[in-house]
């Protein structure tokens, strides 16, 4: 390297730090100027729009200033990215809307279990920073299908290649662009759809423009608002229940707390009482389903009695009006009443006491803990080779300037990370104490503003109902929704709408920031590795770049198609898509770089094997597809389908190794290949860097 | 190209360098996970060791991991001459 090129990325590295110092000034002016608008009696709605469309015109401006027609530039932002600011577009390009507003949520409802995704969704960079990220550098062409076409050979690897990036990142994409529509619907009010089509607005100019180099430098934006957003409401609820401003590192004592807590719910006899009252629910519908006829009659005259005994018990008013009404509204028409059997049956559920939140594979007996915790390894399993194995994530260490800078980068990634995610099991710990000491004994006429607000705004996120009648809030009469942690968190600590705000903007660039990374990789799967390197390898560098943009506003349409549809299992796709990644992708990647022996036909059995396997037994036990018809099996060893890849991945592994030991070794022009993605610099290398 | 006897040498090291380091990670993650109930017995900062393993102590030998794996690499690849230079 040249001194004038060492100059040229030092300067550009310093005009960064310079540019995007002031850019964090500029938004945390830009909160406090909305905070004191408040103050003076701006609107709630206002405070949404200012914080909607000023994020996406920000984000749009660094999109139209990032703009390029050359193909590099397009690709991998002209490889001149430093370890530092990939380190943090990766984080936003990896965190997602189901990171951001999500991930607290599901630690506060199943405790230590929901920890296999905190720890899956880190521990996954080791893999990618020891076993892929500098290897793919040194190789350093644009996408991950270009790997295993030169490594492998031939169009098939290839294209599997591509289908599979497009499997994987295409149900990844629906689920971010649900998303944004429902964060932009929760912050202005407008519909659902007008939701969707603001952000998508958002997406496009930035990627449409720039590729790569609009969407990196947009991610960096994003990385910073979502990083604050999420932060500010945690250092006040931290000084609220432990007195110090950085909780992360303090809040055992609050758990020390909450288990206390915990034990006295359970022993609390009126919370037994509300416990009691589901049990008997769903036992007498259970009973009454067997003969629905019979069932319903004794239904009614049960609760008839119950209004009975209670008026000449002289039970206070309330109960008595809550009997009164269960009476009135008893269903008269079979299939009604059917209905609502079987969602009594569901409160079995809810007449469990709650389960200590630290404690891991609560079961009934040895042999549910087990399989608890097999599916905790499991899902830890699938989460991280899914990580080191989705393109969109890989693609971005390609975009360094040299090998050491894709390694300094990936502790970067994972430093900026783990930021958020050893922050949401805090948030998580503290929004419970804050819900089962202050919600939990409030009296329903005096809930707490932010409850008793949440409860009106959506029913789906929280839901407190007086079920035994005695004016008291029991932790058995809540239910929430897991979105409500981060979303109700601003209120939960005192704090003013406009962090709230805040926070939707946070949750907003997260979903925005994944989806223009993902949209972008299934753009370049079908221009670049399907329409240039298959179809058409004489195009010109302008029409590959157009074709790639137009392709990217026609898949773009199709995701926020779909995604209109509101299919049903986002969270279940996402899952699926991780262990799809894990099995196609991981094992052809890494036997590719560590053992020159793998074959090209090698690696289509296994990817191929892999994929099989994976399909097959989600197929086979997701009741999505058993309940379409697809005959249903029983689980192997107790495993959740969501980690399908934990056995896609070995199979894979194992047939890549039997079929290439069975085929003839690579030509030396592979093994050359391989040898040089080993090494950052050798003399006399072959080059295969694209331009 | 021909690769020399240091070239086979740099590329072991980076083979040990890795499998340590994988090492580390398996026990953090999957040994870590197999025992947590029985690490939740033993209280660390005020937390139940497993709990706080799983919700941070992990998180950081991750990074640790991944910052040891740059530095050593970039030491390696002066010492075997197969570095790219200063570029910053």
């Amino acid at each position: 390297m040249s001194q004038t090129a060492t100059f040229s990325h030092r300067t550009f590295k310093s005009q960064l730090k310079k540019y995007y110092s002031f850019y964090t000034g500029g938004f945390i002016a830009f909160v406090i100027a909305l905070a004191v608008a408040e103050q003076l009696g701006m609107s709630r709605e206002w405070i949404g729009y200012w914080f909607l469309f000023a994020t996406i015109g920000l984000y749009a401006g660094i999109g139209i200033m990032s703009r390029t027609a050359e193909v590099a530039e397009y690709y991998v932002a002209g490889r001149r990215v430093p370890a530092f600011f990939n380190g943090m577009a990766t984080g936003a390009d990896w965190m997602s809307a189901a990171s951001f507003i999500g991930m607290a949520g599901t630690l506060y409802l199943s405790g230590f279990d929901g920890l296999a995704f905190v720890m899956g969704w880190t521990g996954g960079y080791c893999l990618v920073a020891l076993f892929l990220a500098p290897y793919l550098r040194k190789f350093g062409q644009f996408t991950i299908p270009d790997f295993l076409g030169a490594r492998y050979g031939g169009n098939i690897v290839r294209t599997i290649g591509i289908v599979s990036a497009i499997v994987c990142s295409f149900v990844y994409v629906v689920a971010q662009i649900y998303g944004v529509g429902l964060i932009t619907a929760r912050m202005t009010g407008l519909e659902f759809g007008v939701g969707v089509f603001v952000g998508l607005t958002g997406i496009l100019v930035c990627s449409m423009l720039g590729g790569m180099r609009a969407v990196t430098w947009t991610q960096v934006a994003q990385y910073l608002i979502l990083i604050i957003a999420y932060m500010t409401p945690v250092v006040w609820l931290g000084i609220k229940h432990t007195g110090i401003p950085v909780p992360q590192f303090a809040y055992g004592q609050t758990l020390q707390k909450l288990a206390e807590v915990e034990k006295k719910i359970t022993a609390d006899p009126k919370e037994a009482e509300v416990r009691k009252i589901f049990k008997d629910r769903a036992d007498a519908a259970n009973a009454g389903l067997k003969d629905p006829a019979k069932g319903m009659a004794e239904g009614r005259a049960a609760a008839e009695k119950r209004l009975a005994d209670a008026q000449t018990a002289n039970a206070p008013g309330p109960q008595i009006s809550a009997f009164q009404k269960a009476v009135t509204e008893y269903p008269t028409d079979p299939e009604k009443w059917k209905a609502a059997a079987t969602k009594d049956k569901g409160l079995a559920a809810r007449a469990a006491p709650p389960r200590p939140h630290a404690e891991p594979y609560v079961g009934k007996d040895e042999k549910a803990r087990d399989t608890a915790r097999l599916n905790f390894i499991g899902i830890v399993f699938c989460m991280m080779f899914g990580t080191a194995a989705l393109p969109h994530i890989l693609m971005r260490y390609y975009t360094t300037p040299s090998v050491q800078q894709a390694r300094e980068s990936v502790f970067w990634s994972l430093f900026f990370i783990f930021l958020l995610y050893f922050t949401a099991p805090c948030l998580a710990v503290l929004a419970k104490y804050d819900v089962y000491t202050n919600l939990v004994g409030s009296s329903f006429a005096s809930l707490p503003a932010w409850a008793a607000a949440w409860a009106k705004v959506d029913p789906t996120l929280l839901n407190i109902t007086d079920f035994n009648g005695d004016g008291i809030v029991q932790l058995a009469e809540i239910v929430i929704g897991g979105d409500l942690i981060v979303l109700a968190t601003p209120e939960i600590a005192g704090l003013p709408y406009v962090v709230s705000g805040l926070v939707a903007a946070g949750g907003l660039a997260a979903a925005l920031s994944t989806a223009d990374g993902l949209l972008l990789t299934i753009a370049n799967a079908l221009s670049h590795d399907l329409y240039y390197k298959m179809i058409d390898p004489s195009a010109s560098t302008t029409k590959r770049v157009t074709i790639s943009k137009v392709l990217l506003v026609v898949v773009a349409i199709i995701a926020a198609y779909v995604t209109s549809l509101k299919p049903g299992d986002i969270l279940f796709l996402v899952g699926a898509a991780f262990s799809l990644a894990a099995s196609a992708f991981f094992p052809p990647l890494v036997l590719g770089i560590f053992w020159k022996r793998a074959t090209k036909w090698g690696a289509i059995m296994g990817m191929s094997a892999g994929l099989a396997v994976c399909i097959y037994y989600m197929m086979r036990t997701y009741p999505f597809f058993t309940n379409m018809g697809v005959p249903k099996m029983d689980l192997w060893f107790g495993l959740n389908p969501i980690s399908a890849g934990m056995f896609g991945l070995p199979v894979g592994l194992l047939t890549i190794f039997i079929v290439s030991l069975l085929t003839p070794e690579p030509d030396r022009e592979t093994q050359e290949l391989v040898e040089h993605v080993r090494y950052p610099h050798l003399r006399g290398d072959i080059v295969t860097e694209a331009t | 190209m021909q690769l020399s006897a240091k070239h086979h040498e740099y590329w072991r090291k980076n083979l040990v360098i890795t499998a340590v380091l994988l090492a580390v990670w398996f026990v953090a993650t999957f040994v870590e996970a197999w025992y947590a109930r029985e690490l939740n017995q033993i209280t660390f900062l005020g937390f139940p060791l497993g709990f706080y393993m799983s919700a941070q102590g992990s998180l950081i030998i991750y990074v640790v991991i991944i910052y040891i794996y740059a530095k050593y690499m970039r030491k390696l690849d002066l010492e075997y001459g197969v570095d790219e230079g200063e570029l910053e």
